[in-house]
């Protein structure tokens, strides 16, 4: 079967919340119905055709020709399908996400995969600040599924992750895994300031090193972990070249000794 | 008894009777395919009948490298029990003590199945607090802090409730040594067969028995009737050219399993002929009436 096709007419004039384009809420749909679905977020009202060509197709096999920064909320709660978007794409792409898989072929602004439980996201391009990050009030951030950036991810990925995995083959920027409560965090760049900064449990492997590491991480020495070899075995279908450095003795630090200090940050044995 | 000859060696026109019991399989890593073996045989040593050792274990087979969750040798190990407790008692001691203990170990389940036996789960405290939890996609491993680095374990394991425990075949002939030498053979071919373990020494019991006792509170004894030494004291099934009789008890995951360690066990036998083996072959069983799986040898011949 034909995958369900938006195709994108212009530029969009506001930003827009394509959360209601999620194959949960389209399954049994007809175009016409589609086609009706309100996506502003100002006053001005924008529908689903005003915005799109609809081509009809599969609900659960959506496919976006065409992208903009101003795609809010795309794949927001999703449980199942695939999304795929050929450009970038707003604010909190795959936010409580459940299940499924969203591709996003550009970038993504700040908030992707915020608060997610389950399902892959996948991001070609960018990823902005507070990747799998809670919103503000909230006090857990992505709570399971895999999130994979094959460019950088901006400040605070994975803050207050809870559980899942984040892979982010580029560089990552300050503060990643922030406040984190579990999870796995691998970055393949180099990691900008205090990684782990005041986090309780989980792991962080950051495969190039850091600008800055907090001296509130006790270093334990470098090990040949099994826990990695693991690792490795499960990044291997999501990233080859990741998985590849992960077989390998590290330099495991305990921290963040600020608070509970039941994290690991996995360093290279030779620090740089 | 009626008996069939096959290739010289008379075959009783009897059956095995086997019971229903719970099983799990682990797998059970190590740097070298020695220290697997190590592990794996410690936690299953003095596990040969659930009358007095609480579970039955055995190796299943050996890993290779591809075959297992970290990539190092491996053996895989069956254990069954009488009941879902009892197995979880066995699991976390043999594990808490044998496996956990062995240098460079790592434990994981070895059967995938809905209900769930703890693993890790159960021997995470030895970590006293310094254990960590490690979930990917829907494993979860514990990972516990030893002396020579990291315990590594599975959180659960599989388990089953449709495991058939006491299979067998009981090897009858002319000397000790003829009748050992039919018996190895066939531990050798069922060994081969997966899903299978055969828990007393070597594969063999020589000391075959009956439930009950004359004595109170002996819950089984001696099988007198296949006693070679109680001919013409006891009721003697032996017939008068046999001085030698072993048994080879077998466990598997599933009753096919059983039925194809027995078929590849008696047919090693009856290939090896009466001159240099057994003369004579058979099977236990309580009259049909306590096991619901009936192994008959007429069915697993060539």
């Amino acid at each position: 079967m034909s995958p369900l096709v938006f195709t994108l007419r212009d530029a969009p004039l506001q930003r827009l919340d394509l959360a209601p384009l999620a194959p949960d809420r389209l399954v049994g749909l007809s175009e016409s119905k589609i086609a009706t679905i309100q996506l502003q977020t100002t006053r001005e009202r924008v529908l689903a055709g005003d915005v799109f060509k609809i081509r009809t197709g599969e609900a659960t096999q959506i496919r976006f020709e065409g992208g903009s920064e101003r795609f809010d909320r795309i794949g927001a709660g999703m449980s199942q399908g695939e999304v795929i978007v050929d450009g970038a794409v707003g604010i909190q792409a795959g936010r409580l996400m459940q299940g499924g898989r969203l591709a996003i072929a550009g970038n993504a602004g700040p908030w992707a995969a915020s608060g997610m439980t389950g399902g892959i996201l996948a991001i070609s391009g960018h990823a902005g600040d507070r990747l799998g990050g809670p919103l503000a009030g909230e006090t857990v951030g992505m709570r399971g599924g895999v999130v994979i950036v094959r460019g950088n991810a901006g400040a605070r990925a994975g803050d207050r992750m809870r559980r899942g995995v984040i892979i982010v083959e580029g560089k990552a920027d300050s503060y990643v895994g922030s406040r984190m409560i579990a999870g796995t965090i691998i970055v393949g760049g180099r990691v900008g300031r205090l990684p782990g900064y005041l986090m309780n449990r989980g792991t962080i492997v950051t495969i190039n090193g850091s600008d800055g590491l907090s001296p509130t991480f006790a270093d334990s020495g470098v090990h040949e972990l099994l826990a990695t070899a693991l690792m490795a075995r499960y990044v291997e279908t999501y990233s080859r070249e990741v998985a590849a450095t992960l077989r390998r003795p590290w330099r495991r630090l305990l921290g963040d000794m600020a608070v509970i200090g039941k994290g690991e940050i996995f360093y290279p044995s030779v620090a740089n | 008894m009626s008996q069939l000859t096959v290739n010289g060696i008379r075959v009783d026109d009897t059956f095995a009777e086997a019971f229903e019991m719970r099983a799990t399989a682990l797998t059970i890593t190590a740097h070298n395919a020695a220290w697997a073996r190590q592990a794996a045989a410690t936690m299953t040593g003095f596990a040969t009948s659930v009358i007095g050792c609480g579970c039955e274990a055995g190796i299943d087979r050996v890993l290779n490298p591809d075959e297992t969750p970290d990539g190092r040798p491996g053996v895989r190990v069956l254990l069954f029990a009488v009941s879902t407790n009892e197995l979880q008692k066995q699991v976390q001691a043999r594990v808490g003590q044998c496996v956990l203990t062995s240098s460079g170990s790592a434990c994981y389940a070895g059967l995938e199945a809905e209900e769930r036996l703890k693993l890790g789960n159960a021997v995470r405290f030895f970590g006293d607090g310094w254990q960590i939890s490690k979930r990917f996609g829907d494993k979860r491993y514990w990972r516990i802090p030893v002396m020579d680095g990291e315990f590594i374990c599975d959180a659960t394991t599989g388990l089953s409730r449709t495991a058939v425990g006491g299979g067998n075949i009981i090897v009858m002939g002319a000397t000790n040594e003829t009748t050992l030498a039919a018996t190895e053979l066939a531990v050798e071919a069922i060994a081969a067969v997966p899903n299978v373990i055969m828990p007393f020494p070597g594969g063999i019991a020589r000391s075959g028995s009956k439930v009950g006792s004359k004595y109170k509170g002996v819950p089984a004894s001696t099988n007198d009737a296949y006693c070679p030494t109680l001919r013409g004291a006891s009721n003697s099934a032996l017939d008068p050219d046999i001085t030698s009789v072993l048994e080879i008890v077998i466990d598997g995951l599933t009753s096919d399993s059983v039925a194809a360690a027995m078929r590849a066990g008696v047919r090693a036998i009856l290939a090896l002929g009466p001159e240099r083996g057994a003369l004579r072959i058979g099977a236990g069983n309580y009259g049909g009436k306590l096991g619901s799986h009936h192994y008959h040898l007429k069915d697993l011949l060539p």
